[in-house]
């Protein structure tokens, strides 16, 4: 398997590496995938309540480097987004960002829905405040 | 000094040992000859040489030159034998066993054959690895011809008990035949001790070259007679024609020499560097499972799980070691290894192997650079693994409860 320059330095050096406190009611957080597909990712979200703008992003993840990558990069993009905008990104984008083969879309379809869970989330924690 | 990328992944290939190559090389130019020509002497010195090497191969497994048939690997070999057996004594029964931790070789040629009307019982193994003897007692019947249980398995490099599997065949009546590809040459592994009829060998895994094997044919006690696969010349006895690859031969002959001569001082010092690899990896890393018997194994065998790391990602770390993973990333399949499934290590675990081949050319050097850079990865990707993170969340709220 030879990866694009975009995976390898994604996976050398990740960016947001690490984790929010999941009680926060400004923070969202989705965890999707299974151990035992070999892909888990934890992508977590905080939104500044005044301008409903994402102003931190942070990932964990389970899985092979093209899975790395694509949470890594995902977490790059969310930040300075609202919410609106977050969920437009498509795992097409991160495909052609990382330059991913088709045997890897998959890790690209997991780091949208991982970006829809976390967001979901979110949305539920601002309900439940109500 | 060390050489990188550092290679331990000897249970795929090995490379030439240069007392072998240095052998073989004339066998290309100056005694180019064609071993079945009987009319000069180019043909007369490469049958010679054909003949030294079927002597040199036969004792490393205490066979007689006669018992050898080469052919292009073991792949081949494997071919042979179970399609070359199944297919002459089907008079006598139709039905084979097998183990499904088994090489593909074996497993899809017995599947190919159950196309042909064959029966064929695939047994499971037991949490180390090792065949059920009981079990394989119970599977087998009237209509049984053919047991083939490899001898060491080339994933987690488990040795199965091969002289009580062979008696039990010998008591039935049934032939016996065992891949032995991993084993020749790094444990002792005798024909006879064992009642062996038939063994699978190749020459790439004890440091000859690619692209030559043998099959070990028993001729006496009792005589077993196989239908070729390959129709031609009549070369080997009529049991594998084509022109002999002489050099290739040449060279097989050498790398079983040295590899019967070392045995006992190259096994003990590849069981060395292993248990080093393996105790500085322990010492270093909680949470590191050893897949398959410790007890029972090849010397330089070591396949581990490390918990909440991916192997392909593990793998993308350590790119700068030569090894293999049991995750299913790195197949086309996306299925995790059959075998570690096998043994019912879980997917997640199976995911998370990986499988280092000692060998000869490997030093103390080397495995002491490997266990520094998988800690030091395995670490870094455990930071990163959300597993990791709930797995201490878990213990914590255990501690604390």
């Amino acid at each position: 398997m030879s990866y694009s320059e975009k995976v390898i330095d994604h996976y050398n050096n990740p960016r947001n590496v690490g984790s929010l406190p999941k009680g926060d009611t400004a923070v969202g957080t989705g965890l999707v995938g299974a151990p035992e597909c070999g892909d888990v990712m934890k992508l977590q979200v905080r939104v500044n309540p005044e301008t409903g703008v994402i102003d931190d992003a942070k990932f964990k993840t389970f899985g092979c480097g093209s899975a790395i990558a694509s949470s890594s990069l995902a977490t790059e993009w969310l930040k300075g987004k609202t919410l609106e905008q977050a969920l437009e990104i498509k795992n097409v984008d991160i495909v052609q960002e990382l330059s991913l083969p088709p045997v890897k879309i998959h890790c690209s379809v997991l780091a949208e829905d991982a970006i829809k869970a976390a967001i979901a989330d979110y949305k539920r924690k601002q309900q439940d405040g109500q | 000094m060390l050489r990188f990328p550092i290679y331990m992944d000897n249970h795929a290939t090995t490379p030439v040992d240069p007392r072998v190559l240095e052998l073989m090389l004339p066998y290309f130019t100056d005694r180019f000859g064609n071993a079945a020509s009987r009319n000069h002497s180019y043909g007369w010195q490469a049958e010679e040489a054909v003949d030294v090497a079927r002597k040199q191969v036969a004792e490393l497994i205490g066979a007689t030159a006669k018992e050898i048939v080469f052919t292009s690997g073991a792949t081949e070999s494997d071919n042979l034998a179970i399609k070359g057996a199944a297919r002459m004594y089907r008079e006598k029964g139709n039905h084979l066993i097998t183990v499904v931790t088994e090489h593909k070789a074996v497993i899809d040629t017995c599947k190919h054959l159950e196309k042909e009307g064959f029966d064929v019982t695939y047994l499971p193994v037991k949490r180390d690895g090792l065949v059920d003897l009981d079990r394989l007692r119970a599977a087998i019947t009237d209509r049984t011809i053919l047991i083939s249980i490899m001898a060491a398995n080339n994933e987690v490099g488990v040795l199965q008990p091969i002289a009580e599997i062979g008696r039990m065949a010998r008591e039935r009546g049934v032939l016996f035949h065992t891949d032995a590809v991993q084993a020749a040459g790094k444990v002792p592994f005798d024909v006879n001790a064992s009642s062996v009829d038939m063994a699978s060998l190749s020459a790439h895994k004890m440091y000859g070259p690619k692209g030559v094997g043998a099959l070990y044919v028993r001729r006496r006690n009792p005589r077993v007679l196989l239908t070729p696969i390959i129709d031609g010349g009549g070369h080997e006895r009529g049991m594998r024609s084509g022109t002999l690859n002489v050099p290739g031969i040449v060279g097989f002959g050498k790398a079983a020499s040295i590899s019967r001569e070392e045995l006992a001082t190259e096994s003990a010092r590849v069981t060395g560097l292993r248990n080093r690899l393996s105790d500085g990896l322990r010492r270093e890393l909680d949470e590191i499972y050893i897949n398959g018997s410790v007890e029972h194994r090849l010397p330089g065998n070591l396949n581990v799980s490390f918990a909440y790391v991916e192997g392909e990602s593990l793998l993308m770390g350590i790119n700068d070691i030569a090894v293999s993973s049991g995750s299913a990333c790195t197949s086309a399949t996306l299925e995790p290894s059959y075998v570690l499934k096998a043994l019912g290590t879980g997917d997640e675990l199976a995911h998370s192997s990986i499988r280092f081949g000692l060998g000869r050319f490997n030093t103390e050097e080397e495995v002491d650079f490997v266990v520094q850079k998988v800690s030091a990865v395995v670490k870094r990707l455990r930071e990163m693994s959300p597993l990791y993170e709930l797995a201490k969340e878990h213990e914590e709220v255990k501690i604390r409860g």
